[in-house]
């Protein structure tokens, strides 16, 4: 059937926000759909609160609006755009959800949008566990007993009846947020009343647990005429009972026969056709007793999702792509496959080849967070990996974590059987010093509950690895050396075992003639020849990469998201490629996250999904020789291995090796501010407890400490006295010989970002951001605004000035930020990087200028002048960027802001004005600021005075005060009018209980330092919870003011990049 | 132990050896699918084949005895890119490397499979010579073998793999990997001839009320007839279906006389009855995810298939019409003669292995015997 000609104006919803469970694989997705619908002549109009996404780039749609994504907001953009349909498919459950509340409140109907590629009556069928589980029944399918409950006393009734321990799942959340495994009625209490509250309809389920069973998905598509094809087969290494988001995952299916696979393919038919899906993708999740083959439906999700993105990286087939196609009325056959060009898309992808995706999780960032992995998922991010085999897919994908592991083998400390039992982020890790230990294949298969089949392959690696005790590596001939290559182990692991260094093995293997072949994913096993050039590397023979001798350079990619490493890197990587192809250079992207744009084979001229360590982005310079590689964008990881690629010879482009490394070498950076005459906090190292109280008094508290040996704030706190140090110095330091740093904290100081290009001789601004929240918030959980907005004409000149002088007397070649603290009229500089930032992709959409596009040029090149690009752009209105945290996610943490970055995303709002962009940028981040209501106030005795004019404006505004005995006190006696109420500690009715109530409409909670005293921490959990507003420092408090006052005066309006911009 | 398979080109691969010891020689072929090696190395049609797995780990799931498509494995050898080291799967009753010992077939492990699919892909499908043991250490003598080996084209194979006697077919499916059906004993009597038949095939007709009885392919229409069956069905096979020209006069002379239902080689027998031609493809189709539509519906069928011939899209079938086309490649896939009361498909309704998309086929041969409308 051909495209649908009544159709001319679609709305495409974005994901929103990074957020577990919902990554920038919906970034990916969205830029497909946009680009496809485009490119076939509908008009296409996106809305995403997201700012860092490709998708959101003005180019990828016609007009394209960064706004909150609340059905308000969209009802507005429809009146604007009146788009005749609404695309709800592959924008992850955020879209889904919303389409169903604009569909129930009749806003589509009253303006004629239809939905497509989808029916309502399926996003509820599929969403509502006990309606999907009726359907399944009514059908002949078999789903794990289950009982819907809206209160925690039915749970634990049906919880009776099931048997413990049960799993529960709450309606309509995201990544099963608010999901858990209850082994006891206690347990269950307390996750199901969390569920509840989570769950959007007040439900969850309570489900008989298939722990130890296998579990399967799998990825599929359908068209309008019923065609129906299975994309990808996906088993998971860990078995039931660890989300599928935190599990190891395979691709293709490995442990099934034909005819049990068979059985499941049909059974995601009857699923499909039961659910009503009428177009798309979708994926079908199954449990299978390992025992005798008893299936169970797990669930159905009837839309492009997380592993609809593996599934395309892993296959080479592009769902969410087709899946728009297929809503706007193609069929399957009139789709071609892109990469044999000759077929069509009405295929079921065939592999030679195995796929392993490993999630990165970030636990050490959230002490307290409960690290037993179960039905909700708490994974960042996630890497995949190629290799012909399993053992060799799972190693690359091992050392593509970034995690300083370099393949299956290491050893580590617990690996006693018992503990191979929990699902946690070290499983594997422990598995792998079992196995060394001697335990048996069979035993770790019985504690693990990972298929024999698995566990054998690992056992292998094992063996190859204890086959390699007392050999130095001039005892490793070619055929041994290509062995232990095709069986995935990295010559940085094989120096390790080997006793020697990653370039000797290197080396000796060119040297052998052991040299990688680059294999292509081609969608059909080499039936019929790849014209794209998606590869990855293996130890056979033939070479398919087909090397061009073009003018070509080589993009590094970001590796896997991860809290401070995410999507924005992934956006500059994008520009780059983009920038580089318009300059005439073939552009080869290395990467290795199924979750971005950079992987989809459309972005750069060839892609290598491939690990970036040192050896495998070399063996690609090795085959390709490029002219120039490109490391500043991708963010800390390709910087960590540039170094060692120069020594190898690579050819580096842009910004210095020495000038990475001078701004990360503190001794020489503070040598170069002190020339420069650039003001520093003050600051020393310590190495000894008693140093440490030294230096601490030498520099006056309030210090910020952290230790020298890690990286992204881990461990950093700000003490405020000779207690807290000790304390910390307790709690982080060995006193081993690293030192500590010991800087002054400036306190309540402004914080302020730039972003700046320099040529290497001129620099010019692209943007000047203010922090919201003041000095010991980490930058990358800051809200931050753009233009300044607080901050003295005279104080941006002198950041301006400084931002020049540090750009040229560092040599900086392409893009570069700085991070300046401002404190009782002194300007400090408090680090920079030579490198791509987070906040590129947010300047980048406020000015209206690429400067990741304009970086590239540099790079390759170009001076400021060439590109015109010499004045630093003027901003029109207000931007404002604010952090999306995880807390929700991990219950115990206690939920404020310090100098460890602990967001996952990002929302901007924009306005004229600042409080309706502040406003716009608390709604995207899903912080609904009350306009009338009771605020508590609860702030330490520092705060009090910023305090009282905020609970002034906020009395002036109509909100009642309601406070506790200390606060009520202070706030009484400048004459305003304030509820107390009792502190936790003094029993109930108190602060906790009013929240649970609803009666509280914002909570203000400064804590100090690290006094995470039980009140503080169990307010601001709970009304993180409940989705009460929460701010934990006064500029935020002020700025909550601000956008509130905002919004009483003026509602909200949209306008989309283009309009504003003057791009249309 | 060293195996060595040595292609009629001249180009060796490398490998390590299972399965039994020796030396043999067949038409070295690939298959795609990414599951089902049990059913693959049991199907007839692969007779005098090599069979290369493009997945590259197999035996993962071990052989049972459930799966089989025949008594023993037809393949000629076997070609892998790793042999599983453990056999999983909850049904399974031992490993392949035992089982292919026990019939005497040949399997290379360790093998650059996709170095090898590209190289068929790029040259056609080739002879071959695999050894693994002594054998293997010349590589010379094994592709001078590989050159003097009998050519598929123009092979009637069918003599090798046909039944000796005739017998009735009385097992159905089980349930749990096809439709539940009703058997009845009393059901239409439907005639198979056997040039290969699969066992799966032989279910799919028990299972629709049918019932059956298998012939040895030399058995001839009259006889067929005076057995008086409300259906005769033309199996899958292997070689060269132009050089059976018995069962291509066998199907001519019941044309017609009562409705005939071919798949595979008995697709082709049935269009060369009809007067159309066949030829031999450059390295056919064999895999589980081929596209297939279906002419007269427009639906499309992700179908298995297992042909190295096929009809040719000039054919002058005296009357009969296309109905399935490949997407892939538009070669024929399926065809009819409405007033003769015969049809047709390339590929493998019947799957195993494969997607069943295609099983409706079977229902429509059941109604054409039944003589009721057919639903299309």
């Amino acid at each position: 059937m051909p495209k649908r000609l009544d159709i001319k104006t679609i709305l495409i919803i974005g994901s929103g926000p990074i957020v577990i469970g919902q990554g920038p694989e919906f970034d990916y997705s969205g830029v497909q759909a946009c680009k496809v619908l485009r490119a076939q002549g509908y008009r296409t109009v996106l809305v995403n609160s997201n700012p860092a996404t490709i998708m959101t780039d003005p180019e990828f749609a016609d007009a394209t609006y960064i706004e909150p994504l609340t059905p308000e907001i969209i009802e507005r953009i429809i009146e604007a755009e009146r788009p005749d349909a609404l695309l709800p498919t592959v924008g992850g459950q955020t879209a889904l959800n919303l389409a169903k509340t604009l569909s129930e409140r009749g806003i589509l109907r009253k303006h004629g949008v239809e939905l497509i590629g989808a029916v309502m009556e399926s996003i509820d069928l599929a969403e509502d566990r006990q309606l999907f589980k009726d359907a399944m029944i009514e059908v002949g399918l078999s789903c794990p007993p289950s009982v819907v409950v809206g209160a925690v006393d039915d749970a634990l009734t049906a919880a009776v009846q099931i048997g413990y321990p049960v799993l529960i799942r709450p309606s309509f959340t995201l990544g099963g947020s608010g999901g858990g495994i209850a082994y006891d009625p206690d347990e269950l209490s307390q996750i199901a009343e969390r569920g509840i509250k989570l769950s959007p309809v007040g439900q969850v389920l309570i489900e008989m647990s298939v722990l130890g069973w296998k579990e399967y998905e799998l990825e599929v598509m359908r068209d309008v005429t019923g065609n129906f094809v299975v994309v990808c087969t996906i088993e998971n290494l860990d078995p039931m009972g660890v989300h599928t988001g935190d599990s190891i995952t395979v691709a293709p299916a490995q442990t099934l026969t034909d005819k049990e696979l068979q059985r499941l393919r049909n059974m995601a038919k009857i699923v499909l056709d039961r659910v009503g899906l009428a177009t798309g993708g979708a994926n079908v999740q199954f449990a299978i007793n390992p025992a005798d083959g008893q299936v169970y439906v797990i669930e159905m999700n009837p839309r492009v999702s997380r592993s609809s993105a593996l599934a395309s990286k892993a296959t080479g087939f592009p769902i969410a792509k087709i899946a728009a196609l297929l809503a706007v009325g193609f069929t399957l056959d009139e789709i071609p496959n892109d990469i044999t060009k000759v077929t069509p898309a009405s295929f079921e992808p065939s592999l030679d080849y195995v796929v392993v995706k490993i999630p990165r999780w970030d636990f050490a960032k959230f002490p307290g967070a409960d690290s037993r992995l179960g039905p909700q998922m708490k994974a960042i991010g996630e890497v995949m990996a190629i290799g012909r085999t399993f053992a060799e897919a799972l190693q690359k994908g091992i050392r593509s974590l970034d995690i300083g592991m370099f393949g299956f083998g290491y050893k580590l400390a617990e690996s006693a059987p018992e503990a191979l039992r929990l699902p946690t982020a070290q499983r594997l890790f422990q598995v792998a010093s079992a196995l060394h230990d001697g335990l048996t294949p069979q035993e770790v298969a019985e504690n693990t509950g990972f298929d024999p089949w698995f566990v054998r392959q690992l056992a292998d690696i094992a063996a190859l690895q204890t086959g390699l005790e007392n050999k130095s590596i001039n005892g490793i001939d070619s055929h041994e050396m290509r062995r232990l290559k095709q069986y995935g182990f990295a010559d940085r692991q094989l120096a390790v075992l080997l006793n020697t260094d990653e370039m000797t093995v290197r080396s000796h293997r060119k040297a052998l003639g052991v040299i990688p072949s680059y294999y292509r994913v081609d969608t059909c096993a080499a039936e019929f020849e790849a014209h794209t050039p998606y590869l990855y590397s293996t130890y056979e023979q033939d070479d398919e990469a087909h090397i061009s001798d073009r003018k070509k350079v080589i993009v590094l990619g970001g590796g896997p998201n991860r809290i401070g490493q995410g999507i924005e890197f992934d956006y500059c990587c994008v520009h780059a490629c983009f920038a580089l192809r318009a300059m005439g250079y073939e552009t080869i992207m290395i990467n290795c996250n199924p979750e971005t744009v950079s992987t989809d084979y459309d972005t750069a001229d060839r892609l290598y999904f491939e690990p970036l360590t040192v050896e495998d982005v070399m063996n690609i310079i090795d085959a390709e020789k490029p002219d120039g590689v490109l490391v500043q964008f991708g963010g800390q990881t390709p910087l960590n291995i540039a170094r060692a690629l120069e020594n190898a010879g690579a050819p580096i482009w842009g910004t210095s090796v020495d000038t990475i490394d001078l701004a990360e070498d503190r001794r020489q950076f503070n040598g170069l501010m002190r020339q420069l005459e650039i003001p520093q906090p003050a600051g020393a190292t310590a190495t000894t407890r008693d140093q440490a109280l030294t230096v601490a008094h030498e520099i006056g508290y309030p210090v910020l400490v952290r230790p020298s040996y890690v990286l992204g704030g881990r461990g950093m706190a700000i003490v405020f006295d000779d207690d807290m140090l000790m304390a910390w110095s307790d709690k982080h330091i060995e006193w081993n010989g690293h030192p500590v740093l010991i800087d002054q904290f400036l306190d309540d100081a402004f914080e302020v970002d730039v972003d700046a290009l320099c040529d290497g001789d001129s620099v010019t601004i692209g943007g000047i951001m203010q922090h919201i929240e003041e000095a010991g918030v980490h930058s990358g959980d800051s809200a931050c605004v753009l233009p300044p907005y607080k901050i003295s004409y005279y104080h941006v000149e002198i950041i301006r000035e400084y931002t020049q002088m540090i750009g040229k007397a560092m040599g900086v070649r392409g893009l570069f930020n700085i991070q300046f603290a401002i404190k009782d009229e002194v300007v400090y500089v408090l680090e920079v990087n030579p490198r791509a930032s987070r906040t590129v992709p947010f300047v980048c959409k406020a000015t209206g200028i690429p400067l990741a596009t304009y970086a590239t040029q540099i790079a390759a090149g170009k001076s400021l002048a060439e590109i015109g690009f010499m004045e630093e752009p003027r901003v029109d209105g207000f931007f404002v960027k604010e952090a999306v945290l995880p807390f929700q996610k991990f219950p115990g943490v206690d939920a404020r802001l310090g100098p460890e970055m602990r967001s996952t995303g990002e929302v901007m709002g924009h306005a004229s004005g600042f409080g309706h962009a502040f406003y716009k940028a608390e709604l995207a981040a899903n912080t609904a600021l009350p306009s009338e209501g009771s605020v508590f106030i609860s702030v330490n005795p520092y705060d009090r005075g910023a305090a009282t004019k905020i609970a002034k404006d906020l009395v002036a505004l109509g909100f009642t005060l309601v406070a506790t005995r200390g606060t009520a006190a202070y706030l009484e006696n400048v004459g305003l009018p304030v509820r107390i109420i009792q502190k936790v500690s003094e029993g109930s009715p108190n602060i906790v209980d009013a929240i649970r109530a609803g009666d509280i409409h914002l909570v203000i909670n400064t804590p100090r330092g690290g006094q995470a005293h039980y009140d503080g921490a169990l307010i601001r959990g709970t009304a993180h919870l409940y989705g009460v507003p929460i701010i934990t420092t006064m500029s935020a408090a002020t700025a909550v003011v601000q956008g509130i006052r905002a919004l009483r005066q003026k509602p909200l309006k949209v306008r989309s990049l283009q309009a504003h911009h003057g791009l249309n | 132990m060293h195996a060595l398979l040595a292609l009629e080109d001249g180009r060796t691969f490398s490998g390590v050896g299972f399965g039994a010891d020796g030396v043999q020689t067949g038409e070295l072929v690939f298959n795609t699918s990414m599951t089902g090696y049990q059913e693959i190395l049991t199907d007839p049609s692969y007779h005098k084949q090599i069979v290369t797995m493009t997945v590259p780990h197999v035996g993962n799931t071990g052989i049972n005895v459930d799966d089989l498509e025949s008594d023993r494995v037809w393949v000629a050898g076997f070609v892998v890119r790793q042999l599983s080291p453990t056999v999983s799967n909850w049904r399974s009753q031992r490993d392949l490397d035992g089982y292919l010992r026990e019939q005497g077939v040949i399997g290379i492990s360790e093998v650059a499979t996709r170095s090898l699919v590209r190289h068929i892909r790029e040259k056609g499908v080739m002879r071959a010579a695999l050894a693994h043991g002594e054998a293997a250490h010349d590589p010379a003598a094994l592709i001078e073998m590989a050159k003097n080996a009998p050519d598929m084209s123009g092979a009637n194979l069918v003599d090798d793999v046909s039944c000796v006697e005739a017998y009735n077919w009385t097992e159905h499916s089980d349930p749990q990997w096809y439709k539940d059906h009703d058997y009845d004993p009393n059901g239409a009597l439907i005639i198979a001839y056997d040039t290969g038949i699969k066992r799966t095939i032989l279910r799919m007709l028990t299972d629709r009320g049918l019932r059956v009885t298998v012939v040895p392919a030399r058995t001839t229409a009259a006889a067929v007839l005076a057995m008086n069956p409300a259906g005769v069905f033309l199996s899958n096979g292997p070689g060269d279906p132009a050089a059976v020209t018995y069962m291509i006069d066998n199907t001519r002379n019941l044309l017609g006389k009562v409705p005939v239902f071919g798949i595979c080689l008995g697709h082709q027998i049935l269009a060369l009855a009809l007067g159309g031609h066949t030829e031999k493809m450059r390295f056919g189709h064999r895999g589980g995810n081929q596209p297939v539509k279906n002419l007269l519906t427009g639906v499309i069928e992700i179908s298995a298939h297992n042909h190295g011939f096929a009809v040719t899209s000039d054919s002058d079938l005296q009357g009969g019409e296309v109905t399935h086309i490949n997407l892939n490649d538009n070669s024929i896939e399926g065809l009819r003669h409405e007033a003769l009361g015969a049809f047709s498909v390339q590929y493998h309704p019947e799957a195993s292995p494969g997607p069943h998309d295609s099983l409706y086929l079977f229902d429509e041969f059941v109604s054409r015997v039944k003589r009721e409308p057919i639903r299309v």
